[in-house]
Formats: C-alpha cells, structure tokens, sequence
C-alpha cells in the first residue's frame, strides 16, 4: 500500500491540482474533460498493441540479431533500420520510449536509439500522407528532408554531450526491464 | 485507420508466437503488462497535465496565436506553442492549414508543427523515467533549436 502511494504521489498530486482546476475555472471545465476522455481513449486504443509488440520482442528477438541490425557496428544499415523502424510506428511520441528501452535492452546504439525516437517523433509515413494532403507537398517534402538530416545531427550531438558515464547508466538502466 | 494496422500486427504476431510456443508467449504477455503497470503512473500524470494545458490553450487559442503574430517574433511564439502542446497530426495538421490559408506564414507554421512533433515538455517526466534527466532535456532543448532551423528552411522552401 505505501509503495503503491509512493509510485502514485505524483498522480495523486497532479489529480489534485487537477481537480483544482477544473473548481476554480469553470470556463475550462468542459474541455479539459473532453481532452481527459480524448486521452484515455488514445492510450485505450494504441497502447495494448504496442505493449504486445514489446514483450514480444523481448522474448523472441535474440540480443546478437538486434546487435548486428542496430548495434554500435551497424554503421549506415543501423541508421537506415532505426529510421524506417521509427517511421513505421504508430502512437503518440510517450509511446515510443519504452520501445526504445527494449531496443537499448537488445543492445541497439545510443546513436540509432535517438534517431528512432527523431523518427517516431516526425518522419512517420502515414503522418507525411496526410501533411502533405493539409499543407501542400512542398512543405510535407521539405520538413522532410531537413528533419532526416536535423534528426542525425541531433543523434550525433547527444551522443558527443552526453557524458559517456550517463550513457551506460541508461544501458543499466533499460536492462532492468523484465 | 492507423490503430486497425496496429492491431492487426500485433495480433498476427501474438498468434504466430502462440503457434510456435506458448510458454514463451505467456512470458511476452506477463511482461508487456508488467512494463504496462510500471509506466502507468506516469502515463496518468501526463494525461492531467495535457487536460489542464490543453483547455487552455485549445485549437481556437493556438489559431489566434499564431495568426496574428507574425515576423521572429511568430516564429518563437509558435515554437513555444508547439513545444508545450500535444496534439494529434490528424488534429494539427487541419488547423495549420486553414491558418495557412488565412494568411499565416509558413515559417511560423513550420515552427509550430515541427516544435509540436519534437519536442514533448508535459511528456518530460515520461522521458526522464527512461532517458534520465540529463538526455531528455538534452533531447528536448536540441529538437527545440533544431525547429527554428525546420521553420527557416520550410519557410524559404516554400516562399520560392
């Protein structure tokens, strides 16, 4: 019981000052529900199958095959897998950081975890699809193209100014998913 | 649409591996549910969080914000928005258009769009638990400055 107030104090805070809102600002009242209902539904919706897809990987992809796609050594065919990876996904970005610890489990580079994460976070395909559509090809295409390349950037630099302690105690870390 | 492709993957692959072995797919199960419970709390929290911010500042806020700002100035207002903020693209991507129909600049929009993929301040507490302190913020202030880069490009892109 103590331990589970203590895994949900933040919720049990937020839920106060939530409900503090919701008194204080009439005016909000109805949309701030509507996004609540919004939410849980997404999560509802998108999370179980991500979930599966997760424990799946853990038990069936053996850590040798994930390191020859996406470890330290995979060089250019590790960036191009941890794109298509990120960019075939589905879900909101929270979603994609619990993958991203089996992937780090499984033994996949600091470099490609984050450009997996760049991926999921902007390159997804269906997305694309339907930017495009919204703001014209020019832009869907440009952002595009500038992201592929800011997302590498971005790799490169966490990779340089992170220290390389804080890296392995992340690897540690995502080793203790069970 | 993008939810039904998801199902289907994964109950394609929770059949097979039931096919092959069940004992290793009833451990699969135990775990995906096990890494379920473990970020639920903070699942939880970021749901609060996005309710508060995002009654405030709905679609209708976020259009007048960045339709009527304009020059450097829209450029970092929008990023902020974005950053703050999240929304769907399905959500987004709509409301950008009827803005860039009104006249807004597709710089400013660039800002916005790629700051609201990128970079997640309210799903912060989530990063850190996986990431720690130190990479997520790293993460999040890189994707932050990366998107005035996107907004400039896109913006010069777009504008030929």
């Amino acid at each position: 019981m103590k331990i589970l107030l203590r895994r949900y104090r933040f919720f049990l805070c937020a839920t106060a000052a939530c409900v503090l809102f919701l008194l204080l600002l009439p005016a909000y009242r109805n949309k701030a529900i509507e996004v609540i209902v919004f939410q849980t539904e997404t999560m509802l919706l998108v999370i179980p199958p991500i979930f599966i897809l997760l424990g799946l990987l853990d038990v069936w992809v053996p850590r040798e095959q994930m390191m020859r796609f996406m470890g330290p050594g995979s060089g250019l065919k590790g960036t191009v897998f941890a794109f298509l990876l990120g960019s075939f996904a589905a879900g909101p970005l929270y979603a994609a950081f619990p993958v991203a610890a089996i992937l780090m489990k499984k033994g996949a580079s600091f470099n490609n975890i984050i450009v997996f994460i760049g991926a999921w976070s902007t390159t997804k395909i269906p997305m694309l699809l339907f930017e495009s559509s919204a703001l014209g090809l020019r832009f869907a295409l440009s952002r595009l193209a500038i992201d592929i390349f800011g997302i590498i950037i971005i790799s490169l630099l966490m990779k340089a100014l992170l220290p390389t302690a804080e890296i392995e105690r992340l690897y540690k870390q995502a080793e203790a998913f069970d | 649409m993008e939810a039904a492709l998801l199902y289907l993957v994964a109950a394609i692959c929770l059949v097979w591996s039931f096919l092959k072995d069940r004992q290793k797919t009833r451990i699969a199960i135990q775990k995906s549910f096990k890494a379920f419970e473990g970020i639920l709390p903070q699942f939880l929290v970021i749901f609060l969080l996005v309710a508060m911010i995002m009654a405030i500042l709905d679609t209708r806020t976020i259009s007048l914000l960045l339709g009527k700002s304009s020059g450097g100035w829209g450029v970092f207002a929008a990023s902020l928005v974005g950053a703050v903020t999240l929304i769907p693209g399905f959500v987004a991507f709509p409301v950008a258009a009827v803005l860039l129909q009104g006249g807004a600049g597709a710089t400013q929009i660039a800002a916005f769009v790629s700051s609201l993929m990128m970079v997640g301040v309210v799903t912060l507490p989530l990063e850190i638990q996986f990431f720690g302190k130190r990479a997520a913020f790293l993460r999040n202030s890189l994707a932050y400055m990366f998107s005035f880069i996107v907004a400039v490009f896109v913006g010069w892109v777009v504008n030929q």
